[in-house]
């Protein structure tokens, strides 16, 4: 169910603090970017890992937190009018030899078609953890989720919640009045959520609506994808608690995913690129940030930040092969200026 | 001087490392080429360089911070000596711990 390609100069694999500022580098040469991202909102791993964690190493900011960078990366490219297509993944990457353009397809079935694709996707892409125990394939997508895509999957169901974050218990509150019964299993008796869910948690364990069980899932019990019961190592013992559907949430982690079969050279799970415009091995594909390797590569933002400006060089060329680059900085250039609107 | 560390891996093969004094146990255990994804670098914002530390040496350590404890509930096969390696610093009053690595998931 593939819509019309969308044709733009550069598509961005990651809105992570990278990805954004390789917006502002582009933009600033006058590139139109697309970006997109499987998380729900912009920033990466600093919005989603450590917004409130302080950061010390960006050039001439002494201290801000993961979430403050973005805010103000977002900021700062707002004149350039990137579009963000999240909650979808870059799956398919397809070379069109008569148009001479690449051709990404997301999971979402957004098509987009450009003469360079700048892949900025950090350690890879956030998945949700799944659980680790052996059986727990056979119930994935039928009675083990890690996610809520259809409500009606869950109605009138015996439920078993895992996790003490605020997607276990805002799921909990949720589902709680449709579900036929409804237990939230969780290593100990604190939790990390909001105080507010926490605290309306705890109410409706005390009516008895909601039963709480202290403890670790170590098995699975069931046939044909529908589970019956779930084994939970508590305090006391092991238990059987007898449900239908489990929602399990472990907190995301991350995976290189579909990147790893588009052809590029890999170096322990990171791409290889040039120094002089973190192109890789696929002429118009570059990359940027954490997953890209080269001899002397650190993980730093501020590394992330540099191939970005060197990689935007490059792609003016594939993007406006017939316009010659000139050199401008943003202090004096009245085209610049403009770009950036505040001329 | 240096401060040994003992660390099994998930074969339970035994590595003897050394750290320097102010080094996390993460540090040593990824410098030294051990399987420790720690995803996110240190900060404790993931639970990917779980271990589980010996009974002897976990009374040693100072109490797990609250951050720790809310990424160790996403960790899976939390034992009651489980700690998170990037938040063990190490001097001369750890050298010889002991941990395992916790199962990757």
């Amino acid at each position: 169910m593939s819509g019309e390609p969308i044709r733009t100069d550069i598509v961005i694999v990651g809105a992570g603090p990278v990805g954004l500022f390789a917006v502002f580098e582009a933009g600033l040469l006058g590139l139109q970017c697309h970006l997109v991202d499987n998380l729900d909102r912009p920033g990466g791993q600093c919005a989603e890992l450590y917004p409130d964690k302080p950061i010390y190493d960006i050039p001439a900011i002494p201290v801000c937190t993961g979430q403050e960078l973005v805010d103000r990366l977002l900021q700062q490219i707002r004149p350039f009018e990137p579009t963000f297509h999240l909650r979808q993944m870059a799956e398919k990457l397809e070379w069109l030899e008569e148009e001479r353009l690449w051709r990404l397809t997301t999971s979402a079935g957004t098509v987009f078609e450009s003469p360079v694709v700048v892949i900025a996707a950090g350690a890879g892409c956030f998945v949700p953890r799944r659980l680790p125990v052996p059986e727990a394939e056979r119930f994935e997508g039928r009675s083990l989720f890690y996610a809520v895509r259809r409500r009606a999957d869950f109605a009138g169901r015996r439920i078993l919640i895992a996790g003490g974050g605020d997607s276990a218990l805002d799921w909990l509150l949720t589902l709680e009045p449709e579900a036929a019964e409804i237990a939230l299993v969780h290593r100990r008796n604190e939790f990390r959520a909001a105080p507010d869910s926490v605290e309306k948690m705890r109410r409706l364990v005390e009516a008895g609506r909601v039963k709480l069980i202290i403890g670790q899932i170590t098995g699975l019990e069931g046939e044909d994808g529908e589970l019956r019961a779930v084994r939970i190592r508590t305090k006391e013992g092991e238990i059987e608690h007898p449900c239908e559907r489990l929602l399990a949430f472990y907190g995301l982690k991350m995976e290189l995913g579909p990147i790893a079969e588009w052809g590029l050279e890999l170096h322990e799970n990171r791409i290889v690129v040039d120094t002089e415009a973190f192109e890789t091995n696929r002429p118009g594909i570059f990359a940027i940030g954490d997953i890209c390797w080269y001899p002397g590569k650190l993980k730093l933002i501020l590394s992330g930040f540099h191939e970005g400006a060197l990689m935007a060089q490059k792609a003016f060329r594939y993007c406006r092969p017939d316009e010659k680059l000139v050199f401008r900085y943003t202090t004096s250039s009245t085209e610049l200026h403009k770009r950036l609107g505040v001329a | 001087m240096s401060i040994k560390v003992y660390v099994t891996d998930r074969e339970g093969v035994l590595h003897e490392l050394e750290a320097e004094p102010g080094w996390t146990l993460m540090e040593v255990i990824r410098e030294a080429g051990l399987p420790i994804e720690a995803a996110c670098g240190g900060c404790c914002a993931c639970a990917t360089c779980h271990v589980y530390v010996d009974l002897e040496w976990f009374a040693k350590l100072p109490e797990p911070s609250e951050d720790e404890n809310a990424m160790l509930d996403e960790a899976f096969e939390v034992r009651e000596t489980s700690r998170l390696a990037c938040q063990i610093r190490l001097g001369p009053s750890l050298s010889g711990i002991r941990v395992t690595l916790a199962p990757e998931f």
